[in-house]
C-alpha cells in the first residue's frame, strides 16, 4: 500500500494486510496525533489495510503559542 | 467510521458530526458564551479549528462573520488565507481581511526579529490586538476563537510547569468583555484536535494541513506531544486535566488574573486598553515598521 505522510510530505510503501494501529506503531506515530484516511475515508484503529489501499496519515497537532495564553488556529 | 478513544466508542459519520455539534453547543450553553442575537466575529486562519468552528456556528444558526489576518509568513500565509477565502466564498459568508504589512508596515517574521521575541509571541500579540480592534470597531458582541481541548490543556500544562499565576487566573473558556476589550470565547474547548480535523474531513472542508514554518520546535507543540503520549495510554486525561482545573483549581487563581484590569488606561497612540502609556502592539508597530523586512526562503 502507498502511505502518504505530511509535515514533511513524503511517501512510503508498506505490505498489507496490516491494521491501522500496527501501521502507526511501525511508523512510531501516536494515534492521538493523527487521522488515518484510506481512499478518502477516515478509518479507526482496528481497521485492516490492504496492499491496494492508498492511505494518508494526516497530522492533527497545530498551533504555535505565546507563553501563557494560546493563539488558536 | 471514527474511533474516539476518550469516549470509548466508534462513531459513524452522522453521529460523529452530531457529537461535535453537541459538544460545541454544550460549551456555549455551559459557559454562557453568546446568545442567538449576538453578533459573533470568528478568528479565522484557514486551519481546521477555525473553519470547523465557523461551519458549526453557521449550521447552528448563529450570526457569525470571519476575520482573517494576513500575517506575511511567506507562502504559508498566502495558502492559509486562500483556504479561508474559499470557505467563505463557497458559503457566501462575510470574511473581513487585514493585511498586516499593508496596514501596519510589518509582517510576523520582521516583527519577531525587530522586537527580539519568539515569532509565536509576536503573532499572538498581533492577532489579539487586531481581533479585539475589529470586534470593537465592527460592533461585534463577541470574538470566537478555534481553541480546542488540546490547545487549552497544553497551555494549562505550560502555565502549571512555570506557575504562571497571572495566566492561570485568566485561563477560562470565556474572557468577559469590558475596559475596552470585547468578550472572547472558545466554543471548541470540549473537542480534541483529532475531532476537529475529522469534522473538517467529513464535512468536506478544505483546510491547510501544513504547519506554520515559524512554529516548528516551539514549547507549545512540545507540550501537546507530551499530553498526547499520556492520552495514548490513558484516554480522557486531557479532558480530566483541563476541566478538572476549571472545576476545582481555577478559582484559586482568580485574583492573580484580575489585578491587571484595575490598572488599564487608553493607549496614547491607538486608544486600546493598556497598562502602559503606549500599548504593546503600537510599540511593536513602531519598531517593526522601521525594520528591514525579513526575507523567508522560498516555499516557507
Amino acid at each position: 500500500m502507498l502511505v502518504l505522510l505530511r509535515n514533511p510530505r513524503r511517501e512510503v510503501t508498506f505490505a498489507g494486510p496490516i491494521s491501522v494501529a500496527a501501521l502507526l506503531n511501525r511508523l512510531e506515530l501516536n494515534r492521538e496525533s493523527v487521522l488515518v484516511i484510506r481512499n478518502q475515508t477516515i478509518v479507526p484503529g482496528d481497521a485492516s489495510l490492504d496492499d491496494a489501499d492508498v492511505v494518508e496519515i494526516r497530522p492533527v497537532i497545530s498551533g504555535g503559542s505565546s507563553a501563557g495564553s494560546s493563539a488558536g488556529s | 467510521m471514527i474511533d474516539v478513544r476518550r469516549h470509548n466508542a466508534n462513531f459513524c459519520v452522522e453521529h460523529f458530526l452530531r457529537l461535535c455539534r453537541d459538544q460545541m453547543a454544550k460549551a456555549v450553553d455551559e459557559f454562557a458564551m453568546f446568545g442567538r442575537d449576538d453578533r459573533v466575529l470568528v478568528a479565522v486562519s484557514g486551519g481546521k479549528d477555525s473553519l470547523a468552528l465557523w461551519d458549526m456556528l453557521v449550521e447552528a444558526g448563529y450570526k457569525a462573520d470571519g476575520l482573517c489576518i494576513g500575517l506575511g509568513i511567506g507562502d504559508y500565509s498566502d495558502a492559509s488565507s486562500g483556504y479561508a477565502r474559499r470557505f467563505a466564498q463557497e458559503r457566501r459568508l462575510t470574511l473581513r481581511y487585514v493585511d498586516l504589512r499593508e496596514e501596519y508596515g510589518y509582517d510576523i517574521p520582521t516583527g519577531a526579529r525587530a522586537a527580539r521575541r519568539a515569532p509565536c509571541a509576536t503573532c499572538g500579540l498581533t492577532k489579539r490586538h487586531l481581533f479585539d480592534k475589529a470586534a470593537v470597531d465592527g460592533g461585534y458582541d463577541v470574538v470566537a476563537t478555534g481553541h480546542n481541548l488540546d490547545d487549552e490543556a497544553a497551555v494549562l500544562l505550560g502555565n502549571v510547569l512555570r506557575w504562571n499565576r497571572e495566566y492561570l487566573g485568566r485561563q477560562r473558556p470565556v474572557l468577559p468583555g469590558g475596559h475596552g476589550f470585547p468578550r472572547k470565547v472558545k466554543p471548541l474547548v470540549r473537542l480534541a484536535e483529532r475531532e476537529t480535523a475529522a469534522y473538517c474531513v467529513l464535512r468536506g472542508i478544505d483546510y491547510i494541513v501544513e504547519e506554520c514554518p515559524m512554529a516548528a520546535g516551539n514549547k507549545h507543540l512540545g507540550y501537546k506531544g507530551a499530553l498526547d503520549a499520556i492520552e495514548s495510554s490513558s484516554p480522557g486525561t486531557k479532558h480530566a486535566f483541563y476541566f478538572g482545573f476549571l472545576q476545582r483549581g481555577a478559582e484559586r487563581f482568580d485574583g492573580d488574573g484580575a489585578a491587571e484590569s484595575a490598572m488599564l488606561t487608553a493607549c496614547t497612540t491607538c486608544g486600546s486598553p493598556t497598562t502602559a502609556g503606549v500599548c504593546a502592539f503600537c510599540r511593536l508597530v513602531e519598531r517593526a515598521s522601521a525594520a528591514t523586512p525579513v526575507q523567508l526562503r522560498p516555499g516557507r
